[in-house]
This record gives structure tokens, C-alpha cells and sequence, in this order.
């Protein structure tokens, strides 16, 4: 015994205290049955050692002969503040990419963005995004972006860049050599300043706006009726009657997102409003837009403006207008006529063709309708798209002869769009010094001396204002990734200012004070506020629409002849911006269903005629050789191609894919048209392209998937095209004891009246829950990782059909025919109703796969990741930044499927649990849910009567899918409604 | 007792107790014909390309293989079941004949038997195969371990095939195994080379051939063929239960236990069939399985037709009485019709048409034909699996979600491995083990033939 030494008396006794252990009966230290005395006491025989040695050298030499791969993680040694691992931080930006526009939320983990969400304060998106936006966070790490400035094809670094082009800034002024800024139309105020400032000092530089699809007829045609070449800002929320002339609004038409927000906020008859809009939709091409249409027309291109005059002889009998000479058309126009009357000033009319003689008359109906000033606004014009194309071909025509030697070009790309894209090639090959601002070395940067790497929109200081008077800010969201500048910084640094963008803006700003500051009084506050929010938005006080002075309108005579060709956007790729970003390109068209290509869609009675089949290969204009796919809606006498393929310095997954046909544009009287060029179309024989759709039938096979009815129908029945759901609830009865669950059940509810279809949910999901890109030839082999998908059927008529769409993901049914076929238990029900995939426990048998009757589970065919077959953004270190830190990469041979995205609901919870208080319904939202841009997917706890899906599961419109099957999913449908007469 | 002025001699070819040892050892004993070899170099060949096959589908995935998310089931499960149906014959013989006292069992049921042994490891590589991780395939097995109260999901169907399957092959091969003592003993006693005489004296257990001996051996066969005997129901059932338990239309039928059972049997009968006579031709076993067995076998096998053809009829008749218009559109637009109509009538005719030309007796007696004929019951029970797994899947409830389905060269490559693994099997069993249950035909030897011999005994 040690001796003890004490201080105080209490030390003492405390010391001589006896310890509690003494007091215990004695103990082995562990105890495990079949241990014998002495190994239990812990003491070991000779025997034991060398069986202990002889098991630790064998260890030993097991353990070290496989090695680990050394991985360093390196702490940080200051943590930033606000940055603590695990917490997602979100900032508020905008997505701007010269065509669309969005305010957004960007989702950053470890100061990395992987998430983009709609910003809910805007007053034009609402919280919408599209699919292109949701997928534009993989285009922050894109391998084919580039690392570093280029001089000549070499790269090299900025002192460099600056010093040669500031000199020769300087050389070309001097010499008063004309050069010019050829940029994307330009909606960031402060970043048009700063061009007004450059080419002030620089005043040999000419500034031009390009769009690669052009929209300038619209502006000419309000210049001619109103003295102003703007675009009015369209109020399709309140419009009860829209009439649409080949504008795919709902799709890729000018605002999309802003467009689908205001249109679908009148498809809704949930707390009992009982109205919807109407759609009438005359169209070249199945659209979006004509899918969703309450009444669609089949039109040749040159058959619009026909029609369009008929419509306005209509409106003009009717109103006291003069009336012009028209054609007979094959389209009925006088019911869209009668309602379009019985609903002035409260109805619209667009068109997205881009001819001026169009939308003069578009004009002069909307005008006879007295809709200006209230479901269109000039006083607050869309400051998208001001590309012209008459400055275009002077510039283009002035390179060809020698007298520009100078070009600056600006996240555009026309030596790949720009319709002639030939003329400006070699124009630009005349140019001695050409330099591109761009992220990657795409065609036009291909052909430059020097490329200017300039930042993704998530590395970017900027504004924007995409509708005069509503303002969004943009803000990086992560550090340059490489060495690159943003496009405003290099022109700060060549007008020799010390600032940096930031600060320009800042200053911008604050001179612009006044016309901001309203609300708060100081701009440090203003400022914080607005870089805060996202977005400001000023409400003017209405102010007269400008006057309307008449102009000659005329119709065009039909053609009867040959094949009109309608290019057209799809809803992925749009014009070819993002053909590397395999996201997009996996996504399925929501009309054809098709991924990974371009191709002819052929009318269905054409190719009954002349034995064209899927897949066949036709020549159009006897050189491009295009698959084909048969398309219900295809109009008599059209056929219409995808734009945005064929790209050739793209990037690795989008070079090479389908062809370019940008330069079939229709130039017609001064106007590039995407509609109305004449093609050929000719059968190669014998030979087949395959294509990848996701769907192959179409037909409901007169199933009850999709109910529908009519509006008529609906408010004489509430229950109607829903009658089987009373028969199958009456038959809903068991023996088994009902699940009760304990505060939460989740669910879903999809209203299939407000549905377009337009897919941003699937990449919505795919970005959150890192689904694999898998390729064409595994699409093909019907192998589509997306956990949901949108089905689209077609009834009636194939020639003119009806369009469903419906997304379907798991249901997670409450009697979940999935769960008690697997072996092992990898699929089980949670006490929130959630149907929960263990991956860790999946041993692959796909039993589920297959008992699962809507089919949305997905197995792992192969490693989808760190698999140089599949050789997209999960194959690269970079590519991989992108992935949700809060849900695992599934290992191949696993079944995965839709969460409801689990990692969500736990964050919430988590977040009200330690805030002490119960959730609030809406503050959940899955992935789907939280982008749609109409609200049909609402998400929400089925035990909270107050929620919105309990509320939406009362409506008599209310279904289950396969709900006879009696697998209780707790996902419910809302039949659809057309606003149509019985 | 057996009236062989009735029902005619078993055992052709005055045959003494010693021709039989003999005659059924030759093949042991001679040197290893030609045309076995030639077989072996072939089966081992299809083996390789099987081996090849796995590799493959391991290191690799499923995803070399034809199936998609809406057919996530394919070759692998109709091999599967295939092969498992195959695997009925031998103990079917071996029990059932057995309690219906049906003698001429006794020259067939060896081979039935080890035809099962083989089959069944055949069909036993399927469930591995197509497991998407079959290096966690473990977890199948209900064992205790630390992750709290994990454990199986033992209402699943899978989880009863394992049981099911594992017992079944447990059981027959004990049961075969034990069927072979007293053969191997005569091996044993016979052979002259050392090496042989130790293996196969290993093999016997020692069999000294008592009174005592043959009287535990009758005991022991006798309970584990009682044992046996449910199992034959039990484990097709079960493989039935596989598709019958879930929701998928043309898979969620009642019929499915029996009709499986009943399938099972009439495919391994087939197979027995086709074996046979092979055996018999290439070792000139006419005398012991003779022409009757033959005809026997085929007269079961056109019963059993007819119950098939029933089945068929009854789910026709089941899924338009349903009303259902899932079952309806399966049965009628996606079999009947539709564009696996090919396999559907394949099916039909294979298993319910073809078999009744055994009614006739010309037929029954060409031997030629009748190898044919059980070739095509064969091929047809296996399109009969592949119009109940693919089929149903390809187009079930929604039609947005149908697929097709085509098999890849890896699946094919594993099918001819496990037929490369059933050849081979059964070709080592012709040159290693007795192909005839020696002791047993010597049991009915002297009732059922008219040896002088015996025959002057009974007057």
C-alpha cells in the first residue's frame, strides 16, 4: 500500500473512506459463457499465448496486406464563420444565361454548391425553376470547363492576358480600328453600365446583342403600334382565356418558369374554386404547351398568319373593327373568337413566331380585346432577348469584308447558332484579334486568339433585371474553382479602374439610391437586404399604356405543299447551352420520352403512307440523315427537329450527339424563324438509328391511370371520370388491423390538373438524391436510374391527341407489396409511413422490382460510379463536387427508388425538435415538390387536418393509383380537368 | 403379387443374380468408352463458357444481362425453376412409385435419383447468380448477429426457397446416397484394383451385407422416403409461391402450387425419359430398362399432359371469371395473343398436344419418336417458365412502364454452364456409380421374371 499524505481532515476521511467496489461481490471482469476460470481471472496458460501470438501475427499480416488507399482530409485551421459542417448555407442569386432567367436559392454544403432551389420572394418566379436551372449546378463542375486563360490555344495567366489586351485596346483605339463586343442580350444594369463606360473610352468598339433564337419581331411590331420596341410583360394569371399561336410558353417561350406559375395559378379547383383558365393552342409541333391545351390545332407554319387574321376578322366583326383581307384555313377559329369576346381585357394572345407580320396582328387583336393594361403590360417591359437580327448581319457581313479588327464575344456561341453560322466563321477567320469570354472552349472560343475563362453564374458578382422594375441579385456562391474572371472584372481591369465587380455594382447602386432605397433608409441596409433576399421588386403607380396607332396587317396565303420544318427548343438542352450536361441530356422529353438525341418528328398519317417506322432514318434536304419518331400531333404537312445538338466542342458527353439544325432557320423579311422552311424528307432505306425513350407505349389501354373529365362535368359532378374511386373504396376492406401512425404519415398529393409535365421535377430529384447518369445504351436497355419519372399517354385521335401527363415516383403504399417479398428486409415500412430503402441490406434479388406494380424502383445494373463506362459527372473528381453530402451513392447490385427525400424530413424534424415545436405544414418539402413550377406536388403530414394534402385528399377529385390492388399508397392523384365543353 | 403373365417380365434376358452384378458394374470396370469422352470434352466446354458467365455477371453486374427496371427477372429464374422441375423426377420415382408398388421403378429410380442430385445443384446456382450482391448473400440465412433485431424477412418467398430448395437437396442426396450402399459394397468386393477397392469400400461404410445390415437399410430407406415425400410437394410449391404470393397479373393465381408440382413432375418424367434411353442405348441396358419401362413412362406422361392441358384451360378460365382486366389483358391479350403468343403456343403444344400422341401405341413403341417427343416436353415446359416470367412483366399495370425483354450472351453463357454441370454430373455417374440400383432389381428379380430357375421353384 502506497502511502496516502492528506491536506485537510476531509482529504483524510475521504481517503479512508472504503471504496464502493469493496462493498460489490466480487466480479470477473467480463463474463462470457464457456470461458474457464483462469482465461476469465485473465490470466493465460503458455498455450494461450502462443495461440494468442500465432492469431495476431496472422492478423497482423492479413490486415496490413490490404492497404487502404491514403486519403487526407485537412482541417481547417480558421473556421469561417457561419460555415459549420453538416449545416447547408443558402444564398439567394439568379440564374441568367442570356436566354433564361430565374431567381434562385443556392443550396451550398461546405461551401460547395449542390442544390438550386426557386427564390420564393421573387415576384416573377415565385419559386419556380426549370430543369435547365436545376441541372445548371453540374455545370459549375464540368470537366470541359476551362482551367485557365488561353493566348493562342496555349494557356497562360492574367498579367499576360491584361498586358497584351490592354495594349492592344489602346493600338486599336489609336488607330481608330472598328471593333466589336458581341455579347448575349445583357438584363444586369450595372454590367450594361459598365459596357456604356468601356465603349465610351474605347469608342471604336461597337456593343451587339445576339439571341440565338430570336424573338425582335415582337419588339418591331410594338415599335410600330406603340413607339416603343420593348416586350410587354405578359399576365397570364389573369387571363381566363389564353389563345396561343406556336408560343410554347409553358416550355421554352421567353419567361417558362415565370409563364407556368402564372398560367397553372388558374388550374387549380382545390378549396372549392370551381373556374379554370382555357387554352386554345394552334400549333406547327406537339408542344408543351399544346399538351396542356384545352383546345389544340394542328397548323402549317405558313398557315398562321392566317389564321391569326381570321381570328382577327372575327374580334373586328364583332367589336366594330375594320376587318383585312384573309385565306381559308383548315382550323376553326370562331369559338376561340366567341371566347376570346366574352372575355376582354381578361383574356391573351401570343404568338412565338418571330415574323413581324404575326405579331402586328397579335397586337391589333390583343388591342381590339382592350388586353393591354391588363393581362399585358408595356409600362413594364421584359428586358430579355434584344438581340436583333439586322445588327447581327451588318456585323457579320463588315467581318466578311475586312473592316472589323476587333471581336469581343460574350457567352454566345454563334459560330455554333447562329443560322449561318458559316458566314460568320468565316468572317471571323478575316478578324485579327478575337477574343471569347467563356467558360469552356466551345465553337466560337475554339476560334479566337485569346479566351477569357470567365466564372460559372455560381463563382459571379451580379444583378439582373428581367422585367423593368424588378431587380435580382447574384452572388457567388463558392470561390472560383479555377483560375478564371469574371467577364465584368476583365473589362473593370481594361478600363484601368482599381476596383473589382463587386464594388462597381456597389457604386453603381448607390448612385442609383434614390430610385431603390424606399423601404430602408440607408443603403448598407438596402444593400444587405437586397443580397439577402434576392430580388427587390417595385411596384410603379400604373402608369397609361402607351397609345395605339393602326398599322397595315396582312395574311400570308397558306402553303399546300411539301414539308414545313419547326425547329423547336426542348425543354432539356434549349439551344444548345448545355448539351455537355448529362443530366439534361438523360432527361426525357416530355412529349417523345426520348433522351440523348435529336431527331424528325414525322405526323402520323405520313408515315402510315410511306411505311416510315420508329427509329428509320430519313435525309432532310437530301445531306442530314436524322432518326425518326412517329408523332401523334405531328400537324399534316410539318415535321419539326430539336435545336441544341450537334454540338462539336461541347464536352465530352454532349459532342457528337444528334445534329445541328440551326441553320434551317426560316429567314423570312428580315427575321430568323425557327417555323416555315421547306424540307425534303427522304427514307434511307435500310437503315435504323436507335433511340432511347423511356416509354414505348402509349396507350392507357383504357385503364383507369389518368381520370379525367370535363370542367361542365366537373361542377355537375364533382366526383366525375373519378366514379371508379367510389367503387374501389367501398371495396377497401380487410381483416388486418389498420396502421396507426404515431404523429407523422407522410404524403404526397399530384394534381393532374395542374401538372404540365415539363419534367424539372425529375432533375430536381436527380440532383438532390444523386441519381446516376447512365447513358444511352442503358436507357435503351430501359435501365433510367430517375427515381421519377413523368408518364405520358396519349388518347383519342392520333392525328390531333389528347395529352396526360402523369409523374409517378414510389407511392410508398401503407400495405407496400414490395416489402414482404424481400428476403432480407432491405425494404420495411418506418413509423412514419415512409417505405425505406436499407442499401446496406440489399442483396439484389429485384423481387421488389417486380411486385412493385407501378414499377419506380430502380436496381443498380452496374457501378454507375468511378466507372469509366460510364463516363459522366460521377466519374470525375470534379463532377462528383456535385453530389448531396445527406444521401449515399448506391453501390451497384442494390435496389434504390424514391425516399421522399428522407434526408429532408430529418432536417426539419430535427430543426423543430431543438426549436421545441411542432412542424409547421409546408416547411417540409421534398425535391419535387419545393421546384414545381405550378404546385401540383404538394407534400405534407396526413395526421395534420389542417395540411394542404389532407385538404386535396377531401376533394371528390381524389384517387389512388391502382388503389383496386389495395396497397394503400399514401401518394394520391387529382383527376385531371380540361376546361372543354362536354 | 406381381402376375408377370399379366403385366410382363421386368427383367428381360434369363438374367442370374450374378449377370445382374455384372452386367450393371461393366461399365465401371471397362475401359471409358469413346463417346463419354467426346460428351465430357463438350459438356466441360459449356461449363467454362458457364464459368465465364458468372465471372462475368459478378465482376461486372447484372447489368450484362437483358433485364431492365420493368423485367427485372429473366433467364435466370426460368432456368431456375427449370432446372428445379427437372429435379422432381427422381425422387417422385423413387416415392411415389414406391408406395404405388410399382416394381419396374427399380431399373430407373438410381438414375431418376442422381438425375435429381445434379439438377438441383444446377438449378441451386440460379439464386446465387442472379443476386445483384452475392457477396452479402449471406444475409439470407437467419443468423444471429450484432445489428440489433435485424433478421429475415421470413414472410417473404425467397426466404422459403432457400429453406425449401436446400432442404429438398439435402434430403434426396441422402436418400440417393443411401440407396448406393450395398452397390458400392458390390464394387467393392468386384473390383480388382486396389485403389478403387479402398474409395469404394470408403463409400459403402463399411457394408458387410448382414441380415442385420439389409434390415437397417430397409428401415433407414424407408423413412427417408417418407420424409422424402412431402418434400416433393413442398418444393415446388414453394418455387410456385415465388410468383404466386405477389400482385403481378398471371403470377397471382391459386392454381399455382399444384400446377407447378404437377409441371415439375411431368418435365423431370421428360427428362427421365430422354436419359434413358440414352442410357440403355449406350449401355445396352435393354434388358433392365426395357421397352415396358419406356411405355410405362410415357403412359404417365400423357396423364399428366392431360392435367397440364387442364391447367392451362382453368387459367384461361380463372382470369376471364375474375373479371379482372389485368389478368384478362395477360391471359388473353399478352399470351393467347399478343406478341409472346409464339411462346404461349409453344407451350401448349409441347406440353398438352404433343404428349397425347402417346395414346397411341405404335408411337409408344418407336423409340426414335418417342425421344423426340420427350425432347419437346422439355423444350416445352421451359417455355412454360418463360410465359409465366416474362410475360407478366413485361406488360403488367402500367403501360407506361412496359418493356421487353431479350436475353444477353452472358445469360445464355450461364445456362449452358449449368447444363455443361448437369452433363458432366450425370456422365460421372454413368462411369462411377452403379446406374442401376443393383441390390433392388436383384430384390425384384425373382418375382417378376420367368427365369427357368425361379419359375421351376414356384411349381
Amino acid at each position: 500500500m502506497e502511502k496516502q499524505y492528506w491536506q485537510s481532515l476531509e482529504e483524510y476521511k475521504e481517503l479512508n473512506k472504503p471504496t464502493v467496489l469493496e462493498h460489490k461481490e466480487s466480479q470477473p471482469e467480463f463474463s462470457i459463457e464457456g470461458l474457464d476460470e483462469s482465461e476469465i481471472k485473465g490470466q493465460s496458460s503458455r498455450r494461450d499465448f502462443l495461440k494468442m501470438l500465432g492469431f495476431s501475427v496472422g492478423t497482423v499480416a492479413l490486415v496490413s496486406s490490404c492497404q487502404m488507399p491514403i486519403r487526407k482530409a485537412i482541417p481547417l485551421l480558421n473556421q469561417p464563420e457561419e460555415l459549420i459542417p453538416g449545416v447547408p448555407n443558402y444564398y439567394a442569386s439568379t440564374f441568367y444565361d442570356g436566354n433564361d432567367y430565374c431567381s434562385v436559392l443556392v443550396k451550398t454544403r461546405e461551401n460547395r454548391p449542390i442544390k438550386i432551389e426557386g427564390n420564393d420572394m421573387s415576384k416573377i418566379t415565385h419559386g419556380g425553376t426549370s430543369a435547365r436551372v436545376q441541372a445548371s449546378v453540374l455545370n459549375l463542375y464540368d470537366d470541359a470547363r476551362l482551367k485557365d486563360p488561353r493566348k493562342r490555344e496555349v494557356e497562360t495567366d492574367w498579367k499576360t492576358i491584361d498586358r497584351d489586351m490592354m495594349m492592344k485596346l489602346e493600338d486599336m483605339a489609336k488607330a481608330g480600328q472598328k471593333a466589336i463586343l458581341l455579347t448575349s442580350t445583357i438584363i444586369s444594369p450595372s454590367t450594361r453600365e459598365l459596357i456604356k463606360e468601356f465603349t465610351a473610352t474605347y469608342p471604336n468598339i461597337e456593343w451587339v446583342q445576339y439571341d440565338a433564337v430570336s424573338y425582335s419581331a415582337i419588339r418591331k411590331a410594338n415599335e410600330l403600334h406603340f413607339g416603343q420596341a420593348i416586350i410587354p410583360s405578359y399576365h397570364f394569371c389573369k387571363a381566363n382565356v389564353v389563345v396561343s399561336f406556336n408560343a410554347d410558353f409553358l416550355g421554352n417561350w421567353l419567361m417558362p418558369v415565370a409563364f407556368t406559375k402564372q398560367f397553372s395559378s388558374n388550374r387549380k379547383l382545390t378549396n372549392g374554386n370551381k373556374k379554370l383558365n382555357r387554352l386554345y393552342q394552334y400549333e406547327s409541333r406537339m408542344s408543351l404547351t399544346g399538351a396542356n391545351a384545352d383546345y389544340r390545332y394542328g397548323i402549317r407554319p405558313s398557315e398562321e398568319s392566317a389564321v391569326l387574321m381570321n381570328l382577327y376578322n372575327e374580334i373586328a366583326k364583332a367589336t366594330g373593327g375594320q376587318t383585312n383581307g384573309s385565306h381559308t384555313t383548315t382550323v376553326d377559329v370562331k369559338q376561340a373568337a366567341n371566347d376570346l369576346l366574352a372575355n376582354k381585357g381578361k383574356s391573351l394572345v401570343v404568338s412565338g413566331t418571330n415574323n413581324l407580320q404575326i405579331q402586328l396582328i397579335v397586337n391589333a387583336i390583343n388591342h381590339l380585346l382592350e388586353n393591354y393594361g391588363e393581362t399585358l403590360d408595356l409600362t413594364r417591359p421584359i428586358n430579355l432577348k434584344q438581340g436583333k437580327e439586322a445588327d447581327m448581319q451588318r456585323i457579320v457581313k463588315e467581318m466578311n469584308t475586312g473592316n472589323i479588327h476587333g471581336l469581343f464575344v460574350y457567352n454566345i456561341n454563334p459560330a455554333y447558332d447562329y443560322a449561318d453560322a458559316g458566314a460568320f466563321v468565316s468572317g471571323m477567320l478575316k478578324v485579327p484579334f478575337k477574343v471569347a469570354f467563356s467558360e469552356t472552349c466551345d465553337e466560337t472560343a475554339s476560334l479566337c486568339n485569346f479566351v477569357c475563362t470567365t466564372n460559372n453564374y455560381l463563382e459571379s458578382w451580379d444583378d439582373a433585371e428581367p422585367i423593368q422594375g424588378s431587380f435580382s441579385f447574384t452572388q457567388p456562391t463558392v470561390r472560383p474553382i479555377f483560375n478564371t474572371r469574371q467577364f465584368q472584372d476583365s473589362l473593370i481591369k481594361w478600363l484601368g479602374l482599381k476596383v473589382d465587380y463587386s464594388t462597381y455594382m456597389e457604386e453603381y447602386w448607390k448612385a442609383m439610391l434614390d430610385q431603390h432605397q424606399e423601404d430602408t433608409g440607408d443603403f448598407t441596409a438596402f444593400w444587405n437586404k437586397f443580397k439577402h433576399d434576392g430580388v427587390i421588386h417595385h411596384d410603379f403607380d400604373k402608369t397609361d399604356q402607351p397609345k395605339f396607332t393602326n398599322q397595315n396587317l396582312s395574311a400570308q396565303k397558306p402553303s399546300k405543299n411539301g414539308f414545313e420544318l419547326v425547329l423547336y427548343e426542348k425543354m432539356s438542352i434549349g439551344t444548345g447551352k448545355y448539351t455537355n450536361n448529362p443530366w439534361l441530356l438523360e432527361m426525357p422529353d416530355p412529349i417523345t420520352t426520348a433522351t440523348w438525341d435529336n431527331y424528325v418528328c414525322v405526323p402520323v398519317r405520313y408515315a402510315d403512307e410511306n411505311g416510315l417506322e420508329h427509329e428509320d432514318v430519313v435525309k432532310v434536304n437530301g445531306e442530314m440523315e436524322l432518326p425518326v419518331i412517329i408523332q401523334a400531333g405531328q400537324p399534316e404537312g410539318t415535321v419539326s427537329i430539336a435545336l441544341g445538338y450537334g454540338r462539336t466542342a461541347a464536352g465530352k458527353a454532349g459532342n457528337g450527339v444528334g445534329k445541328n439544325v440551326f441553320p434551317l432557320m426560316n429567314f423570312k423579311g428580315g427575321y430568323y424563324d425557327v417555323a416555315g422552311n421547306t424540307v425534303t424528307i427522304e427514307k434511307v432505306s435500310g437503315k435504323k438509328y436507335p433511340l432511347a425513350l423511356t416509354q414505348m407505349h402509349h396507350n392507357m389501354e383504357g385503364r383507369s391511370i389518368v381520370r379525367e373529365t370535363t370542367l361542365p362535368k366537373y361542377k355537375e359532378n364533382p366526383s366525375s371520370g373519378n366514379e371508379q374511386h367510389l367503387i374501389d373504396d367501398k371495396n377497401n376492406v380487410t381483416l388486418y388491423q389498420k396502421i396507426d401512425y404515431d404523429g407523422i404519415h407522410w404524403g404526397m398529393t399530384i394534381d393532374l390538373t395542374s401538372c404540365t409535365g415539363c419534367a424539372n421535377c425529375v432533375i430536381a430529384c436527380q440532383a438532390e438524391n444523386n441519381v446516376p447518369v447512365i447513358g444511352k445504351d442503358q436507357v435503351r436497355k430501359r435501365r433510367i436510374m430517375h427515381w421519377m419519372r413523368i408518364d405520358r399517354y396519349f388518347s383519342a385521335d392520333p392525328e390531333n391527341p389528347d395529352v396526360y401527363h402523369m409523374p409517378v415516383m414510389c407511392l410508398h403504399c401503407d400495405n407496400a407489396p414490395c416489402e414482404n417479398v424481400c428476403p432480407v428486409a432491405a425494404t420495411n415500412h418506418s413509423n412514419e409511413g415512409l417505405n425505406q430503402m436499407a442499401y446496406n441490406r440489399c442483396i439484389g434479388t429485384r423481387y421488389c422490382i417486380n411486385n412493385c406494380p407501378y414499377k419506380v424502383r430502380r436496381f443498380n445494373w452496374y457501378e454507375f460510379v468511378n466507372n469509366n463506362k460510364f463516363d459522366y459527372n460521377m466519374n470525375s473528381e470534379l463532377g462528383k463536387m456535385v453530389l448531396n453530402p445527406d444521401v449515399i451513392v448506391r453501390q451497384r447490385g442494390v435496389v434504390e427508388k424514391c425516399s421522399l427525400c428522407v434526408q429532408r424530413l430529418q432536417e426539419k424534424k430535427l430543426q423543430a425538435k431543438m426549436e421545441n415545436r411542432e412542424l409547421v405544414d409546408g416547411e417540409v418539402q421534398t425535391a419535387c415538390s419545393q421546384s414545381c413550377p405550378t404546385g401540383a406536388i404538394q407534400f405534407g403530414n396526413l395526421k395534420d387536418e389542417n395540411s394542404v394534402v389532407v385538404q386535396n385528399n377531401k376533394e371528390e377529385r381524389m384517387y389512388h393509383l391502382l388503389e383496386h390492388l389495395h396497397i394503400l399508397p399514401s401518394t394520391s392523384y387529382l383527376t385531371k380537368v380540361r376546361n372543354k365543353e362536354a | 403379387m406381381y402376375n408377370t403373365r399379366i403385366r410382363g417380365i421386368l427383367i428381360h434376358g434369363n438374367k442370374s443374380y450374378a449377370d445382374v452384378s455384372h452386367d450393371i458394374i461393366k461399365p465401371i470396370n471397362d475401359k471409358t468408352p469413346l463417346w463419354w469422352w467426346v460428351t465430357a470434352f463438350l459438356a466441360t466446354g459449356a461449363l467454362f463458357w458457364g464459368v465465364w458467365g458468372f465471372y462475368n455477371t459478378i465482376t461486372v453486374g447484372i447489368g450484362e444481362w437483358g433485364l431492365n427496371n420493368n423485367v427485372a427477372w429473366g433467364w435466370a429464374i426460368i432456368n431456375f425453376v427449370w432446372w428445379i422441375g427437372i429435379g422432381h423426377a427422381g425422387t417422385a420415382f423413387s416415392i411415389f412409385l414406391l408406395i404405388l408398388r410399382q416394381k419396374w421403378r427399380t431399373s430407373i429410380n438410381r438414375a431418376a435419383e442422381a438425375m435429381t442430385i445434379f439438377a438441383v445443384m444446377a438449378a441451386g446456382l440460379f439464386p446465387l447468380i442472379h443476386m445483384g450482391r452475392i457477396w452479402d448473400g449471406f444475409f439470407i440465412f437467419p443468423y444471429w448477429n450484432t445489428r440489433g433485431p435485424l433478421w429475415d424477412n421470413f414472410n417473404s418467398p425467397l426466404f422459403w426457397d432457400v429453406v425449401a430448395i436446400s432442404t429438398y437437396f439435402m434430403a434426396s442426396f441422402a436418400f440417393w446416397y443411401i440407396g448406393m450402399i450395398p452397390d458400392f459394397a458390390t464394387i467393392r468386393e468386384r473390383t480388382a484394383s486396389k485403389i478403387k477397392k479402398k474409395i469404394y469400400g470408403a463409400m459403402s461404410f463399411g457394408w458387410l451385407g448382414n441380415a442385420r445390415g439389409w434390415l437397417r437399410f430397409e428401415t433407414a430407406a424407408l423413412l427417408l422416403g417418407g420424409m422424402a415425400a412431402p418434400l416433393v410437394v413442398s418444393v415446388h410449391s414453394i418455387v410456385s409461391m415465388d410468383f404466386a404470393v405477389s400482385i403481378v397479373p398471371g403470377w397471382h393465381t391459386t392454381i399455382f402450387p399444384p400446377y407447378f408440382v404437377i409441371g415439375a413432375i411431368f418435365s423431370g418424367f421428360g427428362m427421365v425419359l430422354t436419359l434413358m434411353i440414352v442410357m440403355r442405348k449406350m449401355y445396352k441396358f435393354k434388358d433392365y430398362v426395357t421397352d415396358g419401362h419406356l411405355d410405362a413412362i410415357a403412359r404417365i406422361l400423357t396423364f399428366i399432359s392431360l392435367i397440364m392441358g387442364t391447367a392451362y384451360m382453368i387459367e384461361l378460365f380463372t382470369a376471364w371469371y375474375s373479371g379482372s382486366e389485368y389478368e384478362l389483358f395477360t391471359f388473353m391479350k399478352n399470351r393467347v395473343t399478343g406478341p409472346y403468343q409464339f411462346a404461349y403456343w409453344t407451350m401448349l403444344t409441347c406440353n398438352a398436344i404433343i404428349p397425347q400422341l402417346f395414346w397411341f401405341k405404335k408411337i409408344r413403341k418407336n423409340i426414335t419418336i418417342v425421344f423426340i417427343m420427350s425432347i419437346f416436353i422439355n423444350i416445352g415446359m421451359w417455355f412454360e417458365r418463360y410465359v409465366i416470367v416474362v410475360t407478366s412483366l413485361s406488360r403488367d399495370f402500367l403501360p407506361a412502364s412496359w418493356a421487353t425483354y431479350e436475353p444477353t450472351i452472358t445469360e445464355i453463357a450461364v445456362y449452358a454452364g449449368t447444363m455443361g454441370l448437369f452433363i458432366l454430373g450425370v456422365l460421372m455417374f454413368f462411369r462411377f456409380v452403379p446406374t442401376i440400383a443393383i441390390s433392388e432389381v436383384k430384390s425384384v428379380l425373382k418375382e417378376t421374371t420367368t427365369l427357368k430357375s425361379f419359375t421351376d421353384e414356384s411349381h
